[in-house]
């Protein structure tokens, strides 16, 4: 579980610079309509997360990725592989 | 009863709420008699076109009308079939030699349109456990071609070659990837670094397509585009075109020295599962592509007008997609979409004919003027839309 939390709280640091509206997360708070992101903020949001943990988060993942909560487990999984 | 066009009612709304301004509409102008490649008539009005991509001005040359008229006579209007079936008359053979000829390749494959030929190429070549590593600016050919072949997609910040690097480093050593490329990006008409991203791409063991559609015929000592341009045409593995820009008819192609390329023709859907193009189209093609291969004169034409109509609108104090010009696309950047449809109305009741462009097409969600010139465009044209975009620039409210 620790890694769990720790992945949350490094998922959540890389939020803050696009967390323009100061939402407060949850594993619940969506990219869409909580955080009002666009596609342009998506897509730089992505790309700081590939950098930090290492890894890539391709389309097709992240079509399926509509919170905060299941990026962090998809960041956990992609590592794990 | 859910109606499912209620997706479609955010757009229907926008569009409703642009018109009643009493803007004409942007997307339904009807051009009743096309004079020429730079000039038709729209609205009754003579009108430049300058926003066609026929950038070689090859639609009503000469020999080119003349081929098409006796394909048109000798094989009939159409060929009601499949290239693999009935569909292939003498002519599709010959059109895929010039391709060949103009390339310096050992196969070329015909499809319909340009769109189908990146649709049918990366959906058959890229299957599920592929990664295919693309700009996030791509046309949106590809992204369809991507999502009809299940492959798994890796966008990379636009013309950025670190993030390119970054991604295909990331990626498993043993898997199978396909990067692809545009030469020209037609939203800003800028061009991308290929040399230093086909190194990178060939480093990792990466399959390399490179889309060529804005810039065959017009950039490149012998016109075959940007990649020949920054002499790495060698290293790429498909070239993807169309008829339908410098070729001046309608038809995509991909040309390639793979060896087992021929191949595609029986599992490439797009290609396989839709009617061949009219004989006279593939003719005139051909012809058209065998002229640009000794068309240098026509080439240095065309930059002097894109260097022309680039600093004219930047004197003015326009805001362009690009500092400097990169092809024969000049990317005027407006405002908003408002400002936008109302100085692409200002300008054609000018007499200027341009692309109003706007999300989701656009990068940045940006509303664009796209202006694409002429190699027919004279000097004198030139000079007259600069002034024109000033005029409108000025009624519209876009120009301070």
């Amino acid at each position: 579980m620790e890694k769990r939390a720790d992945t949350f709280n490094r998922v959540a640091e890389l939020i803050e610079p696009f967390n323009k509206k100061g939402v407060s997360l949850s594993d619940a708070t969506t990219f869409a309509t909580d955080l009002e992101w666009d596609s342009l903020t998506v897509m730089d949001f992505v790309a700081s997360i590939e950098d930090e943990f290492d890894i890539i988060i391709t389309m097709n993942m992240q079509a399926e990725i509509e919170n905060v909560g299941q990026l962090v487990d998809t960041v956990i999984s992609v590592q794990d592989n | 009863m859910t109606d499912l066009f209620s997706k479609f009612d955010p757009l229907i709304q926008q569009r409703e709420d642009l018109l009643s301004t009493g803007i004409k509409d942007p997307f339904s102008l009807v051009m009743e008699k096309v004079i020429s490649p730079t000039v038709a008539l729209c609205n009754g009005k003579e009108t430049i076109l300058l926003g066609t991509y026929n950038y070689m001005g090859m639609t009503f040359d000469p020999d080119v009308l003349a081929a098409g008229k006796k394909a048109l006579d000798e094989f009939g209007a159409g060929t009601t079939g499949s290239r693999v079936l009935n569909g292939t008359y003498s002519p599709h053979r010959d059109c895929e030699e010039a391709l060949k000829e103009f390339y310096g390749m050992d196969h070329a494959m015909v499809f319909s349109t340009g769109y189908q030929a990146n649709l049918g190429i990366i959906s058959t070549m890229a299957s599920k456990e592929d990664y295919i590593i693309l700009d996030i600016d791509s046309h949106a050919s590809i992204y369809d071609g991507c999502a009809l072949g299940n492959a798994q997609i890796v966008p990379f910040r636009h013309n950025d070659i670190d993030a390119l690097e970054k991604r295909l480093k990331r990626l498993p050593p043993e898997a199978g990837k396909l990067v692809v490329l545009e030469g020209v990006y037609s939203m800003l008409g800028d061009i991308a670094p290929l040399k230093e991203m086909i190194t990178i791409a060939k480093a990792h063991g990466a399959m390399v397509l490179v889309d060529e559609a804005h810039s065959m015929g017009f950039i490149g000592p012998k016109g075959r585009g940007v990649a020949e341009d920054q002499g790495v045409l060698d290293q790429v593995d498909f070239v993807i075109g169309t008829f339908s820009k410098s070729v001046g008819t309608v038809g995509g192609f991909c040309v390639s020295n793979h060896p087992k390329f021929e191949v595609l023709r029986l599992v490439c859907r797009p290609y396989v599962f839709t009617a061949s193009l009219p004989p006279s189209v593939v003719a005139t093609a051909a012809t058209s592509i065998r002229k640009l291969m000794h068309a240098g004169d026509k080439r240095a034409h065309l930059w002097e007008n894109s260097r022309k109509l680039h600093k004219g609108l930047k004197d003015l104090g326009f805001q362009l997609g690009t500092e400097t010009p990169q092809s024969a696309i000049i990317s005027v950047i407006m405002p908003d979409l408002e400002r936008g449809a109302a100085m692409w109305e200002a300008l054609l009741d000018r007499g200027v004919y341009v692309n109003l462009a706007r999300p989701p097409a656009t990068p940045a969600g940006m509303t664009l003027l796209r202006c694409s010139l002429c190699a027919e465009h004279s000097s004198e044209q030139v000079d007259d839309i600069i002034g024109r975009f000033k005029a409108a620039g000025a009624a519209a409210g876009v120009l301070g």
